[in-house]
């Protein structure tokens, strides 16, 4: 029996599989380098849960924070055409994945998420990530997302998807440099744009080796807009406060730098589990959907002779 | 008295379902208006100058 713990999977593995799974999923039409365009079909009606830039050749899926920003800077000219679109159905979607997962999305469903985690593990000196960084992202929602592109227009009245355009590193990596390679003509056509969302990427790439998801805790709009859910979430952990000790064990796994024990509805938290099932021997935090625990389950290794 | 504080401990979130609910109305208020055939159209075009490109 100790020999089968041994081997057991554990939580981490498994949530690695599911990302893998899921980034697959939404990144699944490698017809690509035939068509040398992306996938136009019409399963880009449905939403990527996690951030993934549709313009990547092999997207299957929308990106919940691109569409909404095209919705936004085409607003006034859909409105003169007689057409209500608000981005109800984007929003709605998007709150419905929130009031469902919350952040669990960015630990489960987020390929921007998987890369920045593989990264990390490569050997390097690490750091933290700041605290107060942490509230930068609710920034880029709110202006580069909602409010610039839909009040800064031009003299059509069209608008620009500024956090596509001046930020988001997942677009420069997913879709800008693999356009560049599959249709090399565009490479005229770059300019000082290019070259800021570039060191923009490479500076989250090098920041990713160093710390912890770091674009997921200071920039990312969806993650943002996920955590407005912290409180009234479908699916959550729970802290079971009777058998808490404070040891602390928590805060050392914690990939988001969250204190369970201290703050267990952070806005931070992506529950990807690691502080259940790899910290805490007293069974005191437990996964709970809408109230009803699901379970307090741990990867600690049963000591050899007690199975 | 053990059971009642246990029943307690475990009651049902119903906040969880209103927002899934709202939310699900707002996005059929989108699909009704039409809204999906816009993502779509947008979705299935590479946006150049959102990806830093052009």
């Amino acid at each position: 029996m100790p020999e089968l713990y041994r081997h057991r999977i554990t939580m981490e593995t498994v949530r690695k599989w599911i990302q893998a799974l899921l980034a697959l999923l939404v990144n699944g039409s490698w017809s690509f380098p035939y068509t040398r365009t992306i996938y136009q079909g019409p399963l880009k009606v449905i939403c990527s849960p996690g951030l993934n830039c549709y313009s990547c050749p092999a997207a299957t899926t929308y990106c919940p924070i691109g569409s909404i920003q095209q919705l936004m800077a085409g607003i006034r000219i859909a409105l003169e055409n007689g057409q209500n679109y608000f981005g109800f159905y984007v929003i709605g979607t998007m709150g419905v994945l929130g009031g469902a997962f919350g952040r669990l999305i960015c630990g489960w469903a987020c390929p921007f998420g998987l890369i920045q985690e593989l990264l990390h593990k490569i050997p390097s000196k690490k750091f933290g990530v700041p605290r107060g960084l942490r509230y930068i992202k609710y920034g880029f929602l709110l202006f580069f997302v909602f409010l610039l592109p839909l009040t800064v227009v031009d003299s059509f009245g069209y608008g620009q998807q500024w956090f596509c355009k001046y930020v988001c590193p997942a677009g420069t990596l997913e879709a800008g440099l693999p356009m560049l390679l599959i249709q090399p003509d565009l490479r005229q056509t770059l300019g000082l744009v290019f070259v800021n969302k570039l060191i923009i990427m490479v500076f989250f790439i090098i920041w990713s080796v160093m710390a912890s998801r770091p674009f997921c805790r200071t920039t990312c709009p969806l993650g943002a807009f996920y955590a407005l859910f912290k409180k009234f979430k479908l699916v959550k952990l729970r802290l079971v406060e009777e058998n808490c000790t404070r040891c602390k064990a928590c805060h050392d796994v914690c990939p988001m730098g969250v204190k369970f024990d201290e703050s267990p509805e952070d806005a931070e938290c992506i529950s990807c589990l690691a502080c259940m099932s790899k910290a805490c021997q007293f069974d005191a935090i437990e996964l709970e959907v809408a109230g009803l625990p699901l379970g307090r389950k741990c990867d600690r290794k049963v000591p050899a002779g007690t199975g | 008295m053990a059971e009642k504080t246990r029943k307690k401990k475990h009651k049902i979130r119903k906040a969880p379902f209103v927002i899934i609910l709202v939310f699900l109305i707002i996005g059929t208020i989108g699909v009704a208006t039409g809204e999906t055939g816009r993502v779509l159209e947008q979705a299935v075009q590479v946006c150049l100058s959102c990806i830093g490109i052009g």
